[in-house]
C-alpha cells in the first residue's frame, strides 16, 4: 500500500466559469498526472451538464490558505468601521437618488 | 458577541496545550453547529467527529463506485438507443458522485489511496443494497425507482449537513440524482402499459427490490447506537426510521400510477398517524448482507479489485508519460 501511496496522482483543485462575464469558481477537486488530463477530467466530471464555458486547474499543493486560527486578528479591524457602508449616513428622505 | 467569541477562542489558541482546554474547543465547536455555521476542514474539530465524517464520506463514496457494477450490467443489453444512452449518462453519473465524495473524504485527510485500500480489503462498507443481483432489464427500472428514491430522501438532509465540503458535494449529487429515479421510473411505467409479460417483469422487480430498499435506511433507531451523536453534530438531521417512514408514504402513492404493488401485506394507510403501516422488516437478512453474506459481496469486491489491480499498468504509464513530458517541457525552457 505505501508504494502505491507515494505513486498517487497529485490533487487539482477546480474552478468553472458558468458564463462568460462571471468568475471562476471553486468546485471541488480531483486527481490527475498533469495540468491538461486535469483539465479534460475536470471537464467530465464537473461540466456533464453544461455547467462550465471555462476551467481553471491548480495543483492544490500551490493553494496558500489563511489560518482559522488567525481570523480573529485578521479581520477584526474591519469590525468597527461601520462608516464604509453606506447604511451608516442618516440623510433627509427628501435626498433622491443615493 | 463576535469579540466575546474570537477573544475566547485566542485564549483557548495560547493554551492548547493544556489538556483542560480541550472541552473549551468542543464547546466552542459545538456552538457553531447549533447556529448553523459550517465547519471547514482547517477548523478545529473533535476527532470523533473527523473520524465519523471520514467512515460516512468514504462509505458513500464508495456505494457510488460499487453502485456502477449493478447497472454497468445492463448497458449493453439496453432495449434500445435511448435508454442506452440514458444508463451510460447514470452510471457515468455515479462514477462522478464517487469522486465528489472521494475529494470532499481527503480534505478531512485521509488519502484516495487509503480509502481503496479500505474497501478492497472489506475494512470500508459500502451500501448493502449494491450486493443484490440485477436479474431484468426491469430491475434497472425499480433500482431507479426504489434505491436512487431511497438515497434521495438520505441525501437532501445531508446538503444542510455541517462539514462544508461533504455538503457542498451532496448539493451536486442532489442536483444530477433525481434525473435517475424519474428515468427508472419511466422505465417501470412503460413496462406496466405494455404486454403481460412486461408488467409481470416489472412486478417480479418490485417484489425483489422492495424490501432491500426499504433496509437502505439502515437499522431502527433503538438500535442505531451512533444515531443521537450525529444528530447532535449536524451529520444527521433525521433518524433512520424518520427517513424510512417517508419513503415508504411517498412509494404508497406511486405504485398506483404504475397498477403493481408493493409486495407488503401490512402496508396500510392509518388514519390516526396520518403515516402508512407497514410489516416487519427481516433483519436477520439486512445483518447477513453487511456481513458479507448477500448474493454478490464476493462478486462486486473481485470485480473492484481485479479493476483495481488491472489498472495498475494505465496508471503507472499516465504517470511516467506526465514526467517526461515535464522533462521535455524544461528541456524546451533552458
Amino acid at each position: 500500500m505505501s508504494t502505491e501511496i507515494k505513486n498517487e496522482w497529485p490533487l487539482w483543485e477546480i474552478f468553472i466559469r458558468s458564463k462568460q462575464g462571471l468568475d471562476h469558481k471553486h468546485v471541488g477537486s480531483l486527481h490527475a498526472t498533469d495540468a491538461q488530463m486535469a483539465i479534460e477530467n475536470a471537464r467530465d466530471v464537473y461540466t456533464r451538464r453544461m455547467e462550465g464555458v471555462s476551467i481553471w486547474v491548480v495543483e492544490s499543493k500551490f493553494i496558500h490558505a489563511s489560518n482559522p486560527s488567525d481570523a480573529a486578528s485578521l479581520y477584526d479591524p474591519a469590525n468597527d468601521k461601520a462608516y464604509r457602508h453606506p447604511t451608516f449616513y442618516d440623510l433627509p428622505d427628501e435626498v433622491k437618488n443615493m | 458577541m463576535l469579540t466575546f467569541v474570537s477573544t475566547a477562542f485566542l485564549f483557548l489558541f495560547l493554551n492548547r496545550n493544556n489538556p483542560n482546554m480541550e472541552k473549551g474547543f468542543e464547546e466552542i465547536f459545538q456552538d457553531k453547529i447549533d447556529k448553523e455555521i459550517r465547519i471547514e476542514p482547517k477548523d478545529w474539530m473533535p476527532e470523533k467527529y473527523r473520524q465519523t465524517l471520514i467512515r460516512q464520506i468514504s462509505q458513500h463514496a464508495h456505494s457510488e463506485i460499487v453502485g456502477m457494477l449493478p447497472e454497468g450490467n445492463w448497458i449493453t443489453r439496453a432495449p434500445n438507443l435511448r435508454r442506452k444512452a440514458i444508463l451510460l449518462a447514470k452510471v457515468q453519473d455515479e462514477a462522478g458522485h464517487g469522486l465528489y465524495l472521494y475529494s470532499a473524504a481527503e480534505t478531512l485527510g485521509i488519502t484516495r489511496d487509503e480509502m481503496y485500500a479500505q474497501l478492497h480489503s472489506g475494512k470500508a462498507k459500502y451500501s448493502s443494497i449494491f450486493n443484490y443481483p440485477t436479474l431484468s432489464w426491469a430491475d434497472i427500472g425499480a433500482i431507479g425507482w426504489l434505491v436512487d428514491g431511497a438515497a434521495i430522501m438520505n441525501q437532501v438532509p445531508l446538503c444542510r449537513n455541517s462539514f462544508g465540503p461533504y455538503a457542498r458535494a451532496m448539493v451536486r449529487v442532489c442536483k444530477e440524482e433525481s434525473f435517475h429515479q424519474r428515468q427508472g421510473f419511466e422505465i417501470l411505467l412503460t413496462l406496466s402499459k405494455g404486454t403481460a409479460a412486461q408488467k409481470r417483469m416489472a412486478q417480479d422487480a418490485i417484489d425483489r427490490w422492495w424490501w432491500p430498499s426499504v433496509m437502505m435506511f439502515g437499522p431502527k433507531d433503538d438500535e442505531s447506537p451512533n444515531t443521537i451523536q450525529s444528530m447532535k453534530w449536524k451529520i444527521k438531521r433525521f433518524t433512520n426510521d424518520e427517513l424510512r417512514q417517508k419513503f415508504i408514504d411517498v412509494c404508497a402513492e406511486q405504485i398506483k400510477v404504475l397498477g403493481l404493488v408493493i409486495p407488503d401485506k401490512d402496508l396500510k394507510w392509518n388514519e390516526a398517524t396520518g403515516h402508512y403501516n407497514f410489516g416487519e422488516i427481516n433483519w436477520d437478512e439486512f445483518w447477513q448482507v453487511v456481513q458479507g453474506n448477500g448474493p454478490c459481496n464476493k462478486e462486486r469486491l473481485e470485480t473492484r479489485k481485479k479493476a483495481w489491480e488491472e489498472g495498475a499498468w494505465v496508471r503507472e504509464a499516465a504517470s511516467a508519460y506526465a514526467e517526461k513530458r515535464k522533462q521535455k517541457q524544461s528541456l524546451h525552457a533552458a
